[in-house]
């Protein structure tokens, strides 16, 4: 096979992975006999047209920059990390029970103590099958799936039998105290000049903006990261060289589930207020894809995650005012998951027919 | 205590609710055993459902919804070699994202049709499976102890639960006593030997991967045909995901397999009986404790503190002619 030039496994491969994934979108929705065209109007119109839509995409985006960071740590580690669902719905759970120990006076005092609390449980989640990994080899992916679910289990039971307010009747937390809440985007001054109206993205932004920059120094400038690094390259030549696998494997899944568990300071903390079953919805998964197509670099977690971040604010606006269901994001995302990291291969290959045709014709 | 006839109305649930499990973990058997990771059997589940329930309700057939639930499950199940086998991707990848594709597309596709919220339209008479009496069910019912077990719990059931329990005997016989059988399992092991031996390690388990998908199939027509009158939103509701710890805590055996869809079967069963369970013990166990626990005895199970579950040794990796 044609080996490709570096900025085309960088750059192109991922571009054409998400063009077929777009085009057997398109496919899709003219066989269920809607425009594809019209539908893009409608997703660009109501995430990126107005700073209200980018209020809204920058909100998702925020927690796609948390889980896909999760995903990118562990994928260094060579551990494929599917749980950061779980891990995010524990990290709520943290958010929750900080938020609600103390009557806060202010955000800036609850909001470092509730990102350790989010920190805390999501890498206590994470824990238990990184241990299994490490000590026992336990699959990780396997016990991951399994801890979503018992993560699903454990979250409704602590919701409707402990958390839950008396004569209250949807399972969900308490009200938080209002010093616990944090500033939106409107709120920020100097912003609030962009952000006219009341927008869930808030604060929590530039924290994960602060974590794609963390996550970057850790993989490429420390020498745990060179660690990390290496042992997911060669587990053989990484042990050979002195590095202990135990001690990666539970530190870079320690980290992974901490990021997950903190994306929780944006939906919990900064937008809902409290904290409801099921609150991550789904964003944990998304960090697969997120990470997959960022190509596992805290750069490309960034881009991937705005293109998220639109992708689920255009498709709300698709279920708002098109008869196109909302679960068009699931399909196009389950595509972008499938062509980037999946059949990356065949991007390459058809790729590299094409580069070795350029060589020949210029030889 | 419970009574007899409690006990046999939760054993009758849990069979009627073990199938699609069965179903589903012997299909992931074929493919893991071949060396292909599967964990994208709930999707291949959702869209055998949908397509089943969909095609069944248009055409008032259920056999005719049943091969198209067939058909949609193997059309993800060529997505998933072509991506697993022919382009060497990462199998576990592809199983998560045929996932998702599963559970927007079939949605997509109901709603498309029906214009009823993703679901299809409810079925009834000749669209659905409906149950068998076996024979002298009703003449042996007054025998006690055995009569009883013999009419509510074995009999009468859909045609699809006595094909799941026969395909347990079935798998075994491929498996162990069959030369497809032999290199199906060596392709899983040591997929390099099999190729010396002048045996195609893609053909083998394109043919694995495509009888996984024809399972899933049977048991996503299961679930919307037999087990429920139609296909709605994510109706398998993770139920791909218990037959893979199934799968594991049999450690990739046939008979094992049975007994772990039955054991999860009964608790999904009990999980709705929970009156039963406070009456017979005296604790309220919460549901969501029930609800978990397929998933904590697989964890127990794969954390060796039961015996060891190994999976096929070249499970996982893609199979490279010439190193």
């Amino acid at each position: 096979m044609e080996k490709l030039p570096k900025w085309a496994d960088v750059a192109l491969v991922p571009l054409i992975s998400l063009i077929l994934a777009a085009v057997v979108s398109a496919l899709v929705l003219l066989a269920i006999g809607e425009s594809p065209a019209q539908a893009l109007k409608v997703m660009v119109e109501g995430a990126l047209v107005s700073p209200y839509g980018w209020g809204y995409t920058l909100y998702y985006a925020t927690s796609f920059m948390f889980t896909g960071l999760s995903v990118t740590i562990a994928y260094h580690a060579g551990l494929f990390n599917i749980g950061a669902e779980g891990q995010a719905q524990l990290g709520g759970l943290g958010v929750a029970l900080v938020c609600l120990a103390l009557p806060w006076p202010h955000w800036t005092l609850a909001l470092p103590a509730a990102m350790i609390g989010a920190a805390l449980f999501g890498a206590a989640w994470a824990a238990i099958p990184a241990y299994l990994q490490a000590k026992r080899g336990s699959h990780i992916v396997i016990t991951t799936i399994m801890f979503n679910y018992i993560a699903a289990a454990l979250m409704i039971y602590v919701l409707v039998e402990l958390l839950r307010p008396q004569g209250q009747m949807d399972p969900a937390s308490a009200r938080f105290p209002a010093g616990a809440a944090l500033p939106t985007l409107h709120e920020i001054p100097g912003l609030s000049l962009i952000f006219t109206k009341q927008v869930p993205a808030n604060i929590s932004l530039f924290v994960a903006l602060a974590a794609c920059v963390v996550i970057w120094a850790i993989l490429w400038r420390t020498r745990l990261g060179y660690e990390i690094r290496s042992f997911g390259k060669s587990e053989a030549a990484a042990r050979y060289a002195g590095i202990s696998g135990v001690k990666v494997t539970m530190v870079a899944m320690l980290i992974s589930g901490a990021l997950a568990g903190l994306m929780s300071i944006n939906n919990v903390m900064g937008e809902s207020g409290r904290l409801l079953q099921n609150a991550s919805e789904g964003a944990g998964f998304i960090g697969i894809a997120v990470a997959l197509m960022g190509r596992n670099h805290p750069l490309g977690v960034f881009l991937a995650a705005l293109l998220f971040g639109f992708l689920y604010q255009g498709g709300a606006e698709l279920g708002l005012w098109t008869s196109i269901p909302i679960e068009l994001r699931t399909v196009v995302q389950g595509l972008v998951i499938l062509f980037t990291g999946a059949l990356d291969q065949m991007v390459r290959m058809m790729l590299g027919v094409v580069f070795r045709a350029r060589r020949l014709k210029a030889a | 205590m419970m009574d007899y006839a409690t006990l046999l109305q939760i054993l009758d649930t849990t069979l009627r609710l073990a199938t699609p499990l069965l179903l589903a973990c012997l299909a992931g058997l074929y493919s893991e055993r071949a060396g292909v990771f599967d964990i994208g059997l709930e999707g291949k589940m959702l869209m055998a459902a949908m397509s089943a329930a969909a095609v069944a309700a248009i055409t008032g057939s259920v056999w005719v919804g049943l091969a198209a639930g067939i058909l949609g499950a193997l059309l993800f199940a060529l997505v998933h070699g072509l991506a697993s086998i022919t382009f060497r991707g990462n199998q576990l990848i592809a199983g998560v994202a045929l996932n998702f594709v599963a559970s927007g597309i079939t949605v997509l596709i109901a709603q498309d049709l029906f214009g009823q919220g993703g679901r299809t339209a409810p079925l009834s008479g000749g669209a659905r499976f409906n149950a068998i009496t076996l024979p002298f069910a009703e003449a042996l019912a007054g025998v006690p102890v055995i009569g009883p077990l013999y009419a509510e719990v074995i009999s009468g059931h859909t045609l699809l639960v006595y094909v799941a329990l026969a395909l347990v005997p079935v798998t075994w016989w491929l498996l162990y006593r069959t030369r497809f059988g032999l290199r199906l399992r060596a392709v899983g092991e040591n997929p390099a030997s099999v190729d010396t031996a002048g045996v195609s390690v893609v053909r083998l388990r394109f043919t694995a991967v495509l009888i996984t998908g024809a399972l899933c199939g049977l048991a996503g027509a299961y679930m919307s045909t037999g087990l429920q009158a139609g296909f709605g939103r994510e109706m398998t509701a993770g139920r791909g995901y218990i037959a893979l710890a199934a799968l594991i805590f049999a450690k990739w055996r046939p008979w094992q397999a049975l007994g772990a869809t039955m054991l999860f079967g009964f608790f999904q069963a009990l999980a709705l009986r929970q009156d039963v369970i406070t009456k017979t013990i005296g604790i309220a166990i919460p549901v969501p404790a029930l609800d978990a626990l397929p998933y904590i005895l697989t964890v127990i199970v794969l954390a060796g503190l039961v015996g060891k579950a190994i999976p096929p040794r070249a499970g996982g990796e893609p199979y490279v002619k010439e190193r």
